[in-house]
């Protein structure tokens, strides 16, 4: 009988190699191709460079006041100048230790959490969902011992980062469960958790917050008056959660029916099936649904300017009303954007991240 | 021994619809502890929806299902007994693809059995050896071949030591090369007096290990009997036409 070999295996062929042949076959590889290229750079470079030259080469950065900027350029003084104003709000200048300390904690926790193979993961994670919040709200807030600064002094870029954690920290529990709720078989259940998601989902955050700041208080007799910042953020937190409870059933739907039944045929429980099969290759499947939802409600919380907070954009259009500081609308307007970007931005790759470690290499 | 407890799964005129589709049909089923029960028929004719009623994963309407002694009702205590006593291989394996190969194993044993975890993967370990693939332990599912994934999924029925195993067409997603590896370990396992219910296409399976053959078509069971009786005898028209077709080339 013949003998099989199998013929062995050759690297790939080279192709062109080296920064020319990349752009020779990426930039340059027809006429059509060429006239793109040469257009999109001219483009680049008479956007570009004026820009370039205005924010950064000619610009200001350091001063008084507007008599400081001299050079023509961007005037980042009006920035400087304000920077406790943008980042805190009205909170007292002595106290800004303290929401500096609840951040730096935050982002412990977070490196403490994100980095694979520190130890004592697990008791971190329990101690940021139960502790921290304590610890966050008397630094902010204040109480045991701390002077009580009211939420109405809270604004800018801390008053922005407040909205937005809570808001994601309470709203994808919340999310789950009703979606969890609204696949289940008991009628009440299911029928609570749509109307629930339908009746927010229906209604514009705006509204929300404005019957949050202005009705509510109508409906209740004189005297209980819950905090104004309380109010915004439970009608951010019952609109997001409602918007997440989609994303996280679009999640359970793209589970093959055969994870459930694998884990209903081992006599898992509702809940273990849920925990240990279900959710975690559900949450996976979400991460960019999820992280866009966050994306979007971290956005949003600059709406709460409509009833009187003043969050970090707030903070920058107060700045602009400014009669000493009339006429530079671009300068704020660029760094709200800038501040924004960087935490939507960050929030993105991190999503990337986590998508990339948590692949099995494998969907069921 | 009384009658009852002879029996380790009893179906009792079991009838089941999908709306208006009438799927299982006065279903009467009898298993003894040790037998090994090979399901064949054509597709649409009930046979694995009837396996499935077996661990409640599909609902019967009428009739009586008893399995070890416990009447399959709505009660979730009674379903999740059963399900702990009855193990079941899938076509498509259903493993775990976020879990390593030996958590998938283990999971149930301590979750389900409150098993310590040293315990659970000593006994997981124990049965990977058994189908072949200890190596395999700390991979992902997706990392393996059809067939060891297949494999995995019976050790990981195993792990929870159960009285009955389930298999739902094990072997038809499996590429050819991959088949005998799975039916090697459903043999072995056969051999070693595991009660089986099997719905296969494996006709050299039934041959070897069962002691009953049991055909179905359109919702019913049209006929049962030993497989020497079975392939060489059979009764009705219909399973002779089956026969001609299954065995034909």
């Amino acid at each position: 009988m013949e003998k099989f070999t199998p013929i062995e295996s050759r690297p790939a062929p080279l192709v062109e190699v080296g920064i020319i042949g990349w752009m020779r076959r990426n930039l340059f590889s027809s006429i059509p191709n060429t006239l793109v290229t040469i257009f999109t750079a001219y483009m680049l470079w008479i956007v570009l460079v004026p820009f370039l030259n205005w924010a950064f080469i000619s610009s200001d950065w350091f001063g008084e006041s507007r008599h400081d900027c001299t050079s023509g350029g961007a005037c980042w003084v009006f920035v400087t100048v304000r920077w406790n104003l943008f980042m805190y709000g009205f909170y007292p200048e002595d106290s800004y230790w303290r929401p500096n300390l609840a951040f730096i904690l935050l982002i412990a926790i977070i490196a403490w959490l994100s980095i694979p193979n520190l130890p004592f993961k697990k008791w971190v994670g329990i101690a940021a969902i139960t502790i921290y919040p304590v610890v966050a709200y008397t630094l902010l807030y204040g109480g045991f011992g701390l002077d009580v600064i009211p939420t109405h002094r809270w604004g800018g870029l801390m008053l922005t980062l407040v909205l937005a954690l809570i808001g994601i920290v309470v709203a994808i529990p919340i999310g789950i469960l009703l979606a969890l709720g609204r696949r289940s078989e008991m009628p009440v259940i299911k029928m609570v958790c749509v109307i629930f998601i339908e009746f927010w989902r229906g209604v514009p955050l705006i509204t929300i917050l404005f019957m949050a700041s202005v009705m509510l208080p109508l409906f209740f007799a004189g005297g209980t008056d819950a905090d104004k910042l309380m109010r915004a953020l439970i009608g951010i937190v019952m609109f997001q959660s409602a918007y997440m409870a989609e994303v996280v059933r679009g999640g359970l739907q793209a589970l093959s029916k055969g994870q459930f039944e694998g884990a209903d045929a081992l006599g898992l429980s509702y809940w273990q099936k849920m925990n240990l099969v279900v959710l975690p290759q559900a949450l996976k499947i979400m991460i960019p649904g999820i992280v866009n939802t966050l994306i979007s409600l971290f956005k949003d919380t600059s709406l709460i300017v409509i009833i009187g907070l003043l969050d970090v954009l707030g903070m920058v259009r107060q700045a602009l009303s400014d009669p000493a500081w009339l006429g530079y609308p671009a300068e704020g307007y660029l760094f709200a954007a800038f501040m924004f970007w960087i935490f939507c931005f960050s929030m993105s790759r991190y999503s990337i991240y986590l998508e990339d470690r948590l692949n099995t290499g494998h969907r069921n | 021994m009384t009658n009852e407890q002879e029996f380790i799964i009893t179906l009792n005129n079991v009838n089941k619809w999908y709306g208006q589709f009438h799927v299982l049909k006065d279903i009467n089923l009898n298993v003894k502890v040790g037998e090994r029960i090979v399901i064949c028929g054509p597709s649409g004719s009930g046979k694995s929806t009837m396996i499935r009623c077996i661990n409640h994963l599909e609902e019967h309407q009428e009739g009586e299902i008893v399995v070890d002694g416990v009447v399959l009702n709505n009660d979730l205590k009674n379903i999740g007994q059963i399900r702990k006593e009855v193990g079941m291989v899938f076509q498509h394996f259903n493993l775990f693809p976020h879990l390593t190969v030996l958590q998938n194993c283990t999971l149930a044993p301590i979750w389900v059995r409150k098993m310590p975890q040293k315990e659970a993967e000593a006994i997981a370990m124990k049965y990977l050896e058994r189908v072949k693939i200890p190596e395999q332990a700390n991979k992902f599912p997706g990392q393996l071949s059809g067939g060891q994934q297949q494999r995995v999924a019976i050790a990981r029925s195993l792990c929870m030591n159960p009285r009955v195993m389930l298999f739902d067409e094990p072997t038809s997603a499996l590429d050819p090369e991959m088949i005998k590896e799975v039916l090697d370990v459903m043999v072995e396992l056969a051999q070693e007096g595991m009660t089986m219910l099997c719905v296969t296409h494996e006709m050299g399976f039934a041959k070897k290990v069962a002691d009953r053959v049991i055909f179905m078509d359109a919702g019913q069971i049209v006929e049962e009997n030993e497989p020497q009786e079975f392939f060489n005898n059979p009764q009705s028209d219909r399973t002779k036409l089956f026969l001609s077709q299954v065995l034909g080339h």
